[in-house]
């Protein structure tokens, strides 16, 4: 069912989630949990094109595009199950988008997901060039 | 070795609550109803009442360029300036106030020797000694030298404990050595090396030493005349001054025979275009106009340390530090890195199977202010085959009950994540 689903709509059920916590240990839970949902990256892809740069712990997101259907396939992992429940959210949204719609994506949901404080903390989490290496990826597979 | 003070002993009273009353940034809640426990002194220290005042009353009331005006302001500032230079020479030490030079901090230090001291004595295949538990600053400038002038890098290893192996230094000082530059404590593990029995085994084959003395100046008496290093340089910011602001130490006949590092205004004798003639030490290494505000509140920083009664202070340092060794090392799950018999006021660890940043995280919402990561000591960390650790650093201001709620908040991040 890929691009039935807007970006934001999926941010938007994202922050919809969250707000179901009401204190920040059960949100921080919540975001580990996704990120042990998410399908382990096989060592294959934890190559050194596919590392983040940026990262105080290890990241790895890999890109694929699917040609029959024009969208882009997200996959990632890392040791650490904060930035992991991270990577989770960012590809929860750009999955199966069509690159246009990767490059443009605005990730303005994450403040509003009760975590600012730390997210805030973006050169540390790498979540900046978690985003910044998934959108670049998107360019190059945009026509 | 952290000495085994009891509460109970007569160990001379130093009252922490007291002293850390001093410091407004400790009074605050960090998050909504957590308040701050601040763990992260070996980055940098917060700082007294009296140094802030310092600041804002220069700032208010006497600000003006020094070494210059003729007019009543500006002597003043000349006058506080240099006497900075007075408080900070007492404070190490230094046989005369000419060997105290402001700096930028520890880091523009080592590059200021390097590129001074270090293009006149290093050269074609000599050897400069550094350790394996160095900071990145006092190795980068280092290897810069040594790629241009053509000379190696040896490293003297540290063993498991943290300790330099001090054995093998007859390995690594040889005839080719050209420059020891070595930490007097490690911000990582909080290890204090035997930095009088290097200097004195490196003075016995004519070699300089450099000693970064970021970590120790904030903690330990620093005598540079009993130590008789070579230089040492250390940083305001850890020991309750301001940032962006430190002191070069080098020994009179070292700094009269280096170059000058930068050059422009308020080092020279005289510049004409066919040539310039600088200015005698310290001011031949002070081009421009330099950090006054701060250069003066570091002198109040170094008289508010050199007011404390310094034994007990260090008996209280000493009490937090063994007392979070104990509490944290008997935690189950976690090991202790940085277990030398002579410490102080750093206390890393790692969890057998929680990042060292998930920690950190946790850590920070629950209102305490680690270190996790590297510590600018990559090399170190990798020999220990880690991604980094959670370092917890104490100043005076630090209480048992500090260690207390790290120990609860580790419990707690325990329990969310592993
Ligand atoms: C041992 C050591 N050396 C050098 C430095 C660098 O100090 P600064 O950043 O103040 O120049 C530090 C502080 O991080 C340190 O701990």
């Amino acid at each position: 069912m890929p691009g039935t689903d807007t970006v934001s709509d999926r941010a938007q059920e994202i922050v919809d989630e969250f707000s179901l916590f009401s204190d920040w240990m059960g949100r921080y839970e919540y975001l580990i949990e996704l990120g042990d949902d998410i399908p382990l990256l096989p060592d294959e892809h934890k190559t050194d094109d596919n590392y983040v740069h940026g990262c105080q712990s290890d990241v790895w997101i890999h890109a694929e595009y699917d040609d029959e259907n024009s969208v882009l396939h997200f996959q990632g992992d890392s040791n650490a199950k904060i930035t992991k429940g991270l990577a989770a959210l960012v590809i929860r949204v750009l999955n199966e988008q069509p690159p246009e719609a990767v490059a443009n994506a605005s990730f303005d949901f994450l403040d509003d997901i009760g975590l600012q404080d730390n997210l805030s903390s973006q050169r540390n989490n790498g979540l900046q060039a978690m985003i910044e290496q998934m959108q670049e990826r998107a360019k190059t597979f945009r026509n | 070795m952290p000495a085994t003070t009891s509460p109970q002993t007569d160990a001379p009273a130093f009252d922490a609550e007291a002293f850390r009353a001093d410091f407004p940034a400790l009074q605050q809640d960090i998050y909504e109803d957590t308040p701050l426990v601040y763990l992260d002194n070996a980055a940098t220290s917060q700082k007294p009442t009296a140094v802030i005042d310092r600041l804002d009353h220069f700032y208010r009331h006497e600000n003006s360029n020094v070494h210059r005006g003729v007019h009543r302001l500006s002597q003043e500032a000349t006058d506080e300036y240099e006497s900075a230079r007075q408080s900070l020479t007492e404070f190490i030490n230094a046989q005369r106030e000419e060997e105290v030079i402001f700096t930028r901090g520890t880091t523009e230090g080592l590059n200021l020797i390097a590129s001074t001291f270090g293009e006149m004595t290093v050269s074609e295949d000599d050897e400069i000694l550094l350790t394996e538990m160095e900071h990145h600053s006092n190795i980068v400038p280092w290897q810069m030298l040594a790629e241009r002038v053509g000379a190696e890098i040896r490293v003297l290893p540290v063993n498991d404990r943290g300790e330099l192996e001090m054995n093998r230094l007859d390995e690594f000082l040889t005839d080719d050595t050209a420059l020891v530059a070595v930490t007097h404590v490690s911000n990582t593990l909080g290890t204090i090396n035997p930095i009088e029995a290097l200097i004195d085994a490196a003075h016995a084959v004519d070699v300089p030493v450099v000693v970064d003395g970021a970590q120790s100046a904030p903690h330990l008496p620093v005598d540079v005349q009993a130590l008789d290093a070579d230089f040492f340089v250390f940083s305001g910011h850890k020991m309750f001054g301001p940032t962006g602001i430190g002191i070069l130490y080098g020994k009179h006949e070292h700094l009269e025979a280096m170059p000058p590092y930068h050059g422009g205004g308020d080092m020279i004798d005289e510049v004409s275009f066919d040539g310039t003639t600088y200015d005698a030490p310290p001011h031949k290494f002070e081009a421009g106009t330099p950090n006054i505000a701060d250069v003066i509140g570091l002198g109040t920083a170094a008289e508010y340390m050199m007011d404390l009664d310094w034994t007990a202070v260090q008996a209280h340092e000493d009490d937090v530090l063994s007392y979070a060794t104990e509490k944290v090392g008997a935690i189950d799950g976690l090991r202790l890195i940085g277990t030398a018999a002579a410490k102080t006021s750093v206390l890393s660890f790692v969890f057998d199977d929680i990042h060292p940043y998930d920690a950190g995280t946790f850590l920070d919402r629950l209102g305490i202010a680690v270190r996790t990561g590297h510590h600018c000591t990559q090399p170190l960390v990798k020999r220990y085959g880690l991604p980094g650790t959670i370092r917890a650093s104490f100043a005076a201001y630090n209480t048992r009950q500090d260690v207390d709620r790290l120990v609860e908040g580790i419990q707690n991040v325990k329990s969310m994540l592993g």
